[in-house]
């Protein structure tokens, strides 16, 4: 009988012939992803107690992304030890203030499919989107990990969600997270979803891997995605040469998925999510007759400031101005990112509109950064979550929507469908 | 939670579908001590509960619970506050892992809706048994997944490692020094 893509990459990590679903397996981490936020600083102090260090200083990946740039003495003491650790235990691989974790991975060839990963980060299901299993762990979970190098594992069963046809002027990958978040709920523990159909085979990298990011949204345990051209090209542009064997790691055609959903690209429209969730979702064209006031707009976080992410927000921002009264901030989700929206124009479009860039950072996005929210703001985020108290104070209101709806609400000073935006420019 | 204390007992405080770990540890005190951290604990779906819960105390909760981000700070939260235990209809995995990592046993518990807030709840992790003296129900669950079970009954995952360390059943690096 035939295996899916999760069957066969924790059968290869717990070194068997084959796992069925429900089985509980010890796999093998091949990367083990620690950050400045939930890393070292509450790792480093267990290993103490413990007296160990870690079991491959060449398969831990150190970031400093959520409290970057230090805005205050307890941020650049945290900023301190995480870079203090890395030094004592000669961790190989370190990125410091080059951009937020998963982006980072996918830009430096570190993933590769077939790889069993762990990254202390919810989002951490974004490296799916290079058929490998990423997920994320608390920190208790990953001292664990750079401890012993495994860790265990459910076999989880799969959910595969198709989709087809083209989008239409204005609609992107995002717009099939809220509308899936919406049809498929948060609800979705231990599940695996793989996407999969023309619409997604027609995608960048980029845009791929914010249906694996947002995998964390519907709750399950990551977004997966078979390899193909596009994600062999991504990884040498990394650096990296990918194996042989690469194109192989996909589920079998008679595979068992306990679910699988259909959708057409073509009838997608612009979507929003309303607060507190990101489940809470509709058309944007619903959200426009309620004249929503915008206090600010941000385009940010792994999921949302990609170079894909920063064209979109250009296309809309090309010949306007953020409407006055409404602020826009843009924090691109990498230094490479930025550096390459700088040179392309792109960056001066979004400035001689009225953007503000902000540096490269998770920031605003878990209220640990500069772009807070104040009480009775609202604000509308290109970011993956918008739960109660997220983006700083409790009595704010965080709407979501794909890099298009985020810029058109900035324009318009509150929320509009974008597609009369994109459509014009690209006339 | 130590071999010696499998029974659990304490009043119930109720929540409902989809309580996230934004709301039970939120961002803007992520550089504050535990101490500071654990007092804002779901302060914006019930600002009694942090101020006032009481050790042994038992958490209920609808679908979901614990969704969103993978911040052990969310779970350290309920240990900090001496939590006896928590009972939801369903998990988001990572809070799920991340409590019983902490050794405060999760129990998925079908029945959360008759539970009301105050009523006096035991907990039995270990056989898996649930008693609401206030109404006078009692209930069976699954108890905690068997793999499991030793990490639980030691208290966690740190005492876990600790005793495969010491039992010399553990291959890792050094500790630099």
């Amino acid at each position: 009988m035939g295996k899916t893509l999760i069957e066969k990459i924790m059968a290869r990590a717990s070194g068997r012939e084959s796992v069925t679903p429900g089985e509980i397996v010890t796999c093998d981490v091949d990367l083990a992803m620690i950050l400045d936020s939930g890393g070292p600083r509450k790792i480093w102090p267990r290993l103490e107690q413990l007296g160990v260090g870690v079991y491959d200083n060449a398969k831990v990946v150190v970031v400093a992304d959520h409290f970057v740039p230090a805005a205050d003495p307890q941020s650049a003491a945290i900023l301190k030890l995480t870079r203090d650790f890395v030094k004592k235990f000669d961790i190989k691989h370190f990125y410091d203030m080059e951009g937020i974790c998963h982006v980072l991975m996918a830009e430096n060839g570190h993933l590769q499919p077939g790889m069993f990963c762990c990254g202390g980060d919810s989002h951490s299901t974004m490296g799916g989107a290079f058929g490998c299993y990423m997920a994320g762990f608390g920190a208790i979970e990953m001292t664990g990990v750079v401890i012993t190098g495994n860790i265990w594992s459910v076999v989880p069963e799969t959910i595969k969600v198709d989709w087809s046809g083209r989008f239409g002027t204005g609609v992107a990958a995002k717009d099939i997270m809220l509308h899936l978040a919406r049809e498929l709920g948060m609800e979705n523990a231990f599940k695996v979803v793989e996407y999969g159909g023309e619409t997604i085979r027609n995608m960048s990298m980029m845009e791929r891997m914010v249906l694996t990011n947002m995998a964390a949204e519907l709750g399950a345990e990551t977004g997966l995605i078979a390899p193909d051209e596009v994600t062999l090209e991504t990884i040498r542009a990394g650096g990296t040469e990918p194996a042989a064997d690469a194109l192989d790691w996909r589920s079998d055609d008679d595979a068992t998925f306990c679910a699988t959903h259909a959708f057409d690209a073509n009838t997608l429209t612009p979507q929003v999510a309303a607060p507190h969730k990101p489940s809470n979702s509709g058309p944007a064209e619903d959200f426009e007759k309620d004249q929503i006031h915008i206090d600010q707009a941000y385009i940010g976080a792994c999921v949302g400031a990609k170079l894909t992410d920063l064209h979109m927000v250009a296309a809309v921002l090309k010949g306007r101005k953020v409407k006055s009264g409404t602020r826009l901030m843009v924090a691109p989700s990498s230094k490479k990112i930025m550096t390459e929206a700088a040179a392309d124009g792109t960056l001066a479009t979004i400035t001689e509109a009225g953007g503000i860039l902000l540096p490269s950072g998770c920031g605003a996005c878990a209220g640990l950064g500069a772009g807070i929210i104040a009480e009775g703001e609202v604000c509308i985020s290109s970011t993956n979550r918008n739960f109660q108290g997220r983006m700083g104070s409790k009595d704010a209101f965080v709407y979501l929507g794909s890099p298009y709806t985020v810029a058109a609400a900035a324009v318009a000073g509150h929320i509009v469908d974008p597609r009369d935006m994109v459509g014009e420019m690209s006339k | 939670m130590s071999a010696d204390s499998k029974k659990l007992g304490g009043k119930a405080w109720v929540f409902g579908d989809e309580i996230n770990s934004d709301v039970m540890a939120p961002g803007i005190y992520f550089k504050e001590s535990m101490e500071v951290m654990a007092s804002h604990c779901l302060e914006a779906v019930n600002p009694e509960f942090a101020a006032n819960v009481q050790p042994g105390d038992i958490v209920v909760a609808g679908r979901a619970f614990g969704v969103g981000s993978a911040r052990e700070q969310a779970a350290l939260s309920f240990a900090h506050l001496k939590v006896g235990a928590i009972l939801a209809k369903s998990y988001a995995r990572i809070f799920y892992r991340n409590m019983l990592n902490f050794g405060v046993p999760a129990l998925i518990f079908p029945e959360a809706d008759e539970i009301n807030p105050k009523d006096e709840i035991t907990v039995d992790a270990i056989a898996g048994t649930i008693e609401n003296k206030t109404t006078g129900k009692s209930y069976t669950v699954s108890p905690i997944p068997e793999h499991l079970m030793e990490m639980i009954s030691l208290g966690g995952l740190m005492p876990y490692l600790k005793k495969k360390i010491d039992a010399g059943e553990l291959k890792t690096g050094a500790l630099p020094k």
